[in-house]
């Protein structure tokens, strides 16, 4: 007993030994990766690097929105636009109702005490607590006369002055002054303002809508509200909508597509469909290197070959995954019952009727639910493609991106782009279930 | 025995005269409604197709015969420069490892996150049970956001380089794997879990030494499949405008002819590297779930 003991003891104690050494050693080893990986990476550089003011205007845009007023000062012409576009400009001689012109002096009120006043003189801003900031023209210059000494938010150049407070942003140069006012939410969603309705409360249109007397005569309310949203310049409903189906339709393209060529290709894989060994071999190497090629490759390829397009975008992603179909399909049927197909060869049924009685039953769901994964993945993934095959809400979020100034839109788009692959997940996760338990 | 089974009141019943009609009738019916599932797919398909088609600059079946132009460019150009190819690879590789690091890191955070997320998200483990329905939608939004959006967001702040790809694959991966990590932990047997509770364990001492070595495994296999997605979408990420392999593919490609043996040169050491990764992980994940007595 002793003996048996003693003997068994040595290799429990250098396995104990040998794992006390890797759980010493593995997180050795992570730390020194991660502090390799933080000088390859450059990571002390990044935070010099960073634009934190970029960051800080993305963070603002994603859910406010400012209005401009800005005063040509050669000219002497007063123009309110949202978000400065053109898009959102104010029509001609119309502003906001916190702004007043009277002749050569508009009045700006950005509320809390807050008062920028435009005269021919240069400008004045009335800020409470500190003081009256008065800017007048002198020569080709600017001369600033403000409470000393200057606070860092004032900031002056030769040419321009630049003044930041938390109501809003003011800044004047020798071409032009302006004052920009913020405002929570997105600016124009439902109605530009060349829209009756635009500007209005949800309790006014709903009046409108309901008993209201037609504001245009030529259409009901509610038809004529539909239409404004629906072609709003600013945000424009209808593209967007037509860029979702367009990347859900690569999807359902690409996913079902390929799934319908991978079935018979998956017949001839299989070693218990298919006899002849140097097919099986060959076709099993096309599937490897299709997979091994990868998305990106594909789709530079058929771009080439179709031109920039959500069929391109379709075909790339059909391409790719017949390659992952193939491989898991065939799985699937080499390791199916052979006592069912067994059977239906005694009734003397030839290879198709053997495939589609024997053992297609088997293997429907397993298949199913595969391609009801993929097409959840896929729609994410046609969102990428989008991008570079220049197709669907992917294209219109690279664009969106690339301006860098309508970072309101990229936030409504990152939010479409959630919700749609969220429904897609629900709605393949939902017909995988019903598929599962029905067969 | 055909009132137990189909009621008393007199209806349809099965006509004795006629044996298996009602089976053979009950068939028919299955077929007609899949035989018009299938029109119904394939219409949906064809004009999905053809709208599709309408949308593209290019028509397919024109496309099809100019398919292997651009292929065949690009390699009797990298033909002509053969010799060139393996000096080409040897300078790429930087950038290679780049997107492996890239992939690698971001996997080996994602992993080590969602594993902590994936505790909070199952029944039976979690500390705080009544936050899992809420910590469940936040891993699904986390799944459902394409890298893409993020780095190119994160580009705009902290300009191009490999930390956005990094920031955007972590987060995507996170919500794959606190998915599929915690229902690989709802599997596991709590026995352990509640002995280590009878003698006064914390809750960090149970999930350590009760469900961190039934799961782990399994859940070092899904992070290996998932290393192996990562290294793809990192290229691709490369591409869009993040450092790494696909950023260089790209300056490549917009170069056009005249660095075709660079594309080439490019396409080779991706595809080596993306096949090698995964017959790697494959061996690997085989050994793990199946065990390495075999």
């Amino acid at each position: 007993m002793t003996a048996l003991a003693l003997t068994n003891a040595a290799p429990i104690l250098t396995r104990m030994q040998r794992r006390r050494w890797m759980a010493l050693s593995v997180p050795v080893i992570l730390l020194a990766y991660l502090a390799y990986i933080a000088l390859a990476f450059d990571v002390p550089g990044l935070v010099q690097k960073a634009r934190m003011d970029n960051a800080a205007i993305l963070v603002s845009d994603f859910w406010s929105h400012k209005v401009h007023v800005t005063r040509d000062n050669r000219t002497g012409a007063v123009v309110s636009a949202i978000e400065g576009e053109a898009k959102g400009t104010y029509p001609k001689g119309t502003h906001p109702d916190w702004v007043s012109v009277q002749g050569d002096v508009t009045v700006i009120d950005l509320g809390g005490g807050h008062v920028v006043t435009y005269d021919p003189a240069g400008a004045r801003y009335v800020v409470p607590g500190y003081g009256t900031i008065d800017i007048t023209r002198d020569g080709g210059g600017v001369k600033v006369t403000a409470p000393e000494p200057l606070p860092d938010w004032i900031n002056v150049a030769p040419n321009r002055v630049s003044v930041t407070t938390d109501h809003g942003r003011f800044a004047y140069s020798r071409s032009k002054v302006e004052t920009f006012r913020y405002f929570a939410g997105w600016e124009l969603f439902f109605f530009t303002l060349d829209s009756p309705f635009s500007g209005k409360s949800v309790g006014e249109l709903a009046g409108l809508a309901l008993w209201g007397d037609r504001v245009d005569p030529a259409r009901a309310n509610i038809v004529a509200m539909v239409q404004d949203v629906w072609t709003n310049k600013m945000w424009r409903h209808a593209d967007v909508a037509w860029a979702i189906f367009e990347t859900i339709l690569m999807a359902v393209l690409g996913t079902f597509g390929a799934a319908v060529v991978s079935l018979p290709l998956a017949f001839l894989a299989a070693r218990n469909t298919n006899p002849v060994g140097p097919v099986r071999f060959a076709l099993r190497r096309v599937f490897d290197f299709v997979r091994g090629v990868d998305a990106l490759i594909w789709t530079i390829i058929l771009s080439r070959a179709f031109g920039p397009g959500p069929m391109t975008g379709a075909l790339a992603m059909l391409v790719t995954d017949v390659g992952s179909f193939g491989k898991t399909f065939s799985e699937a049927l080499e390791n199916i019952d052979e006592k069912q197909v067994e059977g239906i060869r005694s009734t003397g049924a030839n290879a198709v009727q053997r495939a589609r009685f024997g053992i297609l039953p088997q293997v429907v769901p397993v298949l199913a639910s595969q391609v009801l994964y993929f097409l959840e993945s896929n729609t994410r993934g046609a969102t990428v493609v989008g991008a570079i095959v220049g197709g669907g809400i992917g294209l219109m979020l690279t664009q969106a991106i690339q301006t860098q100034k309508d970072w309101e839109e990229v936030a409504y788009y990152m939010v479409l782009i959630v919700l749609m692959v969220m429904a897609m997940d629900s709605l393949s996760g939902w017909l995988r279930r019903k598929l599962i338990r029905a067969e | 025995m055909v009132d137990i089974a189909f009621g008393p009141e007199p209806g349809k019943r099965p006509d004795p005269s006629r044996p298996g009609h009602a089976v053979m009738q009950a068939i028919r019916r299955k077929r007609l409604y899949g035989g018009l599932l299938l029109v119904i797919f394939v219409a949906v398909m064809a004009s999905g197709f053809q709208v599709a088609q309408d949308r593209n600059a290019g028509a397919f079946i024109e496309g099809l015969s100019r398919l292997d132009d651009f292929p065949r460019e690009v390699l009797s150009e990298a033909w002509a420069n053969r010799a060139n190819l393996p000096g080409l690879m040897w300078e790429h590789l930087p950038s290679l490892i780049e997107t492996i690091n890239i992939a690698a890191v971001s996997t080996l955070f994602g992993a080590l996150a969602a594993a902590f997320l994936a505790l909070f998200l199952t029944r039976g483990l979690a500390p705080a049970p009544r936050l899992i329905g809420v910590l469940r939608r936040i891993t699904d939004a986390l799944r459902a956001i394409p890298e893409i959006v993020i780095a190119l967001v994160l580009i705009f702040i902290f300009g191009s380089g490999p930390i956005p790809a990094v920031i955007a694959i972590t987060i995507h991966t996170i919500g794959v794997l606190g998915k599929l990590f915690s229902e690989v932990a709802e599997n596991a047997d709590l026995k352990p879990v509640d002995g280590l509770a009878s003698v006064g364990a914390t809750w960090g001492k149970r999930m350590w030494f009760g469900i961190l070595p039934q799961v782990a495994p399994n859940w070092f296999s899904y992070a290996l499949l998932r290393f192996e997605i990562n290294v793809r979408a990192s290229a691709i990420l490369g591409f869009v405008g993040s450092g790494g392999i696909g950023y260089d593919l790209k300056i490549a490609m917009q170069w056009g002819a005249g660095k075709y043996d660079q594309v080439v040169a490019i396409f080779i050491i991706l595809f080596l590297t993306i096949v090698l990764i995964d017959r790697l992980s494959d061996r690997v994940r085989q050994k793990l779930t199946h065990g390495d007595a075999q």
